[in-house]
């Protein structure tokens, strides 16, 4: 029996940006849960979740003696702080698009 | 003179942006004991801006805070014998290092010594033909004229300033983390070739260069990441030892807070490969630190690393993109959202009367769609909606109609519209290239109040 769980939950998240990157590192609250991001918490998954966004690579580093994922998200500020439009030209509140995403979780993890 | 030799160096960091707060600042300079107070206040558009506030004016285009800021801290500095570095002087070292020394005298600092750095603007060696960095092509292809263009210089263009026995240093592009790694390396006497050491002060250099962000700062969320005090929160402080390995405090008594999680958020802010961190100085190597909390508020870091520095320096190239306008009017209570939605389309219909005005013209609904709508259109029942009509242009007019229309929202718009306002920005493009390093000459000259 699975549930459904928010990154949220289990993970917090800091974005930068640099021209139009983004970066945006993800981290797990407990070392236990980290496995669970790691396998499901993947750069095919968030393209995948955000495809109108994140048009450009999206690729995945990891620190596994910390607990965190670092994505760096290409062609994903709308051309970036010089040219877009977004109230946020900045993504630095896409930390919480990556923390909006559902998980499974194979057995209850507490938050 | 050369100071002896020192066991370890205990540096703060004062400012982490342009517009950061003062009064934790002036609690570092009073309380902190601190051998550096370290002023970060220069992004790739607040250089931008700083060319053009010169360009209209030849006696400005520095930090616009620097006269609070060194009034605030200048005597409590000196007192305990603190050493200032920053990148306030921004476009216009000069100016900011002649003000320092002016507001030294009045505060009867005789004999403070101000060092200005300079030759990181190098706009007179940026023609039409160079070739960008971030994009194809040349400055020509971009269409925009250029306001100004700097190098990021390194660690190395401090060096002579802080072996002169300044007591501020006041300089212009300096690569963020190169203000904390300068005076370290001249305390520890370290090589500018021992790349694991650079790497070393790199990473205290990325983990303070935020100020607040590493102390609490940009992390509370309310039931999940709980910040105590984030009213009062200080500013950061590393104590540094010589062989590199450091730990991140803040006062006692002051907000916020210094834990594993605030230290590894910060630690790849802006980052993109952990193991290549390009700086002037050295490219570091974060991908084995080790992050270990001692005490309350007290985290060691350890293990950073190096590999030579890039060849060439980075360039960011701002050019003068026009004007930025944003008008809004706001609708609340039962139906808000199809009201605003109306407001939105009878404002882009006006306007596509003049297809130029669409060029560059996005609406949004702040409630609804503003921030994540790109990416995707969250469930929102909200009755409080704020229509944004945000234009970008290099013609003022097209900016005067957008306002105008968006304005007039008020009377000949959906029911119940109110609130409006609209805001006029200067804008700037900035973009990026690379230049040798012997094209790039620093100098420093040393002023005494």
């Amino acid at each position: 029996m699975s549930e459904r769980l928010k990154v949220h939950d289990i993970a917090h998240a800091r974005a930068g940006d640099k021209g139009d990157i983004s970066s945006i590192s993800v981290w797990a609250y407990d070392p236990k849960d980290y496995p669970l991001l790691k396998s499901q918490l993947t750069a095919e998954r968030l393209k995948a979740a955000y495809p109108k966004l994140l048009r450009g690579n999206v690729t995945r580093y990891e620190l596994d003696h910390l607990h965190g994922l670092n994505f760096v998200l290409r062609d994903a500020l709308e051309g970036g702080v010089n040219t877009s439009l977004n109230l946020d030209s900045h993504g630095k509140s896409f930390s919480y698009l990556i923390l909006a995403l559902e998980i499974d979780a194979p057995e209850p993890t507490s938050p | 003179m050369v100071p002896p030799m020192k066991r370890s160096v205990r540096i703060g960091c004062g400012a982490g942006f342009s517009s950061d707060r003062l009064e934790p600042a002036i609690d570092l300079a009073q309380r902190g004991a601190l051998d550096y107070l370290v002023f970060e206040c220069l992004g790739e558009r607040t250089m931008a801006f700083g060319h053009r506030d010169r360009m209209l004016d030849g006696s400005k285009g520095y930090n616009p805070h620097t006269a609070q800021r060194m009034r605030a801290v200048l005597a409590a500095c000196r007192k305990n014998g603190t050493v200032i570095v920053t990148n306030m002087g921004a476009a216009n070292p000069l100016a900011a290092t002649q003000l320092t020394v002016g507001i030294a005298r009045e505060l009867g600092l005789a004999g403070l010594k101000v060092a200005c750095v300079e030759g990181d603007d190098v706009t007179r060696q940026i023609g039409p033909a160079t070739a960008l960095h971030d994009r194809d092509g040349t400055v020509r292809d971009v269409g925009l004229s250029v306001v100004g263009a700097n190098a990021y210089l390194g660690a190395d263009a401090l060096l002579p300033a802080l072996k002169a026995g300044a007591d501020v240093i006041i300089a212009g592009r300096i690569a963020d983390p190169s203000l904390f790694v300068a005076p370290l390396a001249f305390r520890f006497g370290w090589g500018l070739d021992d790349w694991q050491l650079l790497g070393r002060g790199t990473a205290v250099g990325h983990l303070l260069e935020c100020g607040m962000q590493v102390t609490g700062g940009y992390f509370a969320d309310p039931g999940f990441k709980d910040v105590p005090g984030l009213v009062d929160c200080g500013f950061p402080i590393a104590e540094v030892g010589f062989d590199g390995g450091f730990t991140v405090t803040k006062l006692p008594d002051t907000g916020g807070c210094v834990t594993t999680a605030t230290v590894k958020e910060q630690l790849l802010y802006e980052v993109h490969d952990p193991a290549t961190y390009l700086t002037p100085d050295v490219t570091a190597d974060f991908s084995r630190i080790a992050i270990q909390q001692l005490e309350t508020d007290r985290v060691q870091v350890n293990g950073a690393d190096g590999q030579p520095r890039p060849d060439k320096l980075k360039v960011t190239i701002g050019f003068d993109g026009g004007f930025l306008a944003e008008g809004g009017i706001s609708y609340a209570g039962p139906n808000a959202q199809a009201r605003a939605r109306l407001a939105g389309e009878v404002v882009w219909q006006r306007l596509s009367r003049n297809n130029a005005l669409l060029g560059d013209l996005r609406i949004d609904m702040i409630g609804v769609n503003s921030l994540h709508g790109t990416a995707h259109m969250p469930p929102t029942d909200s009755e409080d909606v704020r229509l944004r009509v945000a234009m970008r242009s290099r013609r003022r007019e097209d900016i005067d109609t957008m306002l105008w229309e968006v304005e007039a929202l008020l009377c000949c718009g959906p029911a119940g519209g109110g609130g409006y306002r609209g805001t006029i920005s200067p804008c700037v493009v900035t973009h990026s290239a690379l230049v040798a390093r012997d094209q790039v000459r620093p100098t420093m000259r040393m002023f005494t109040a």
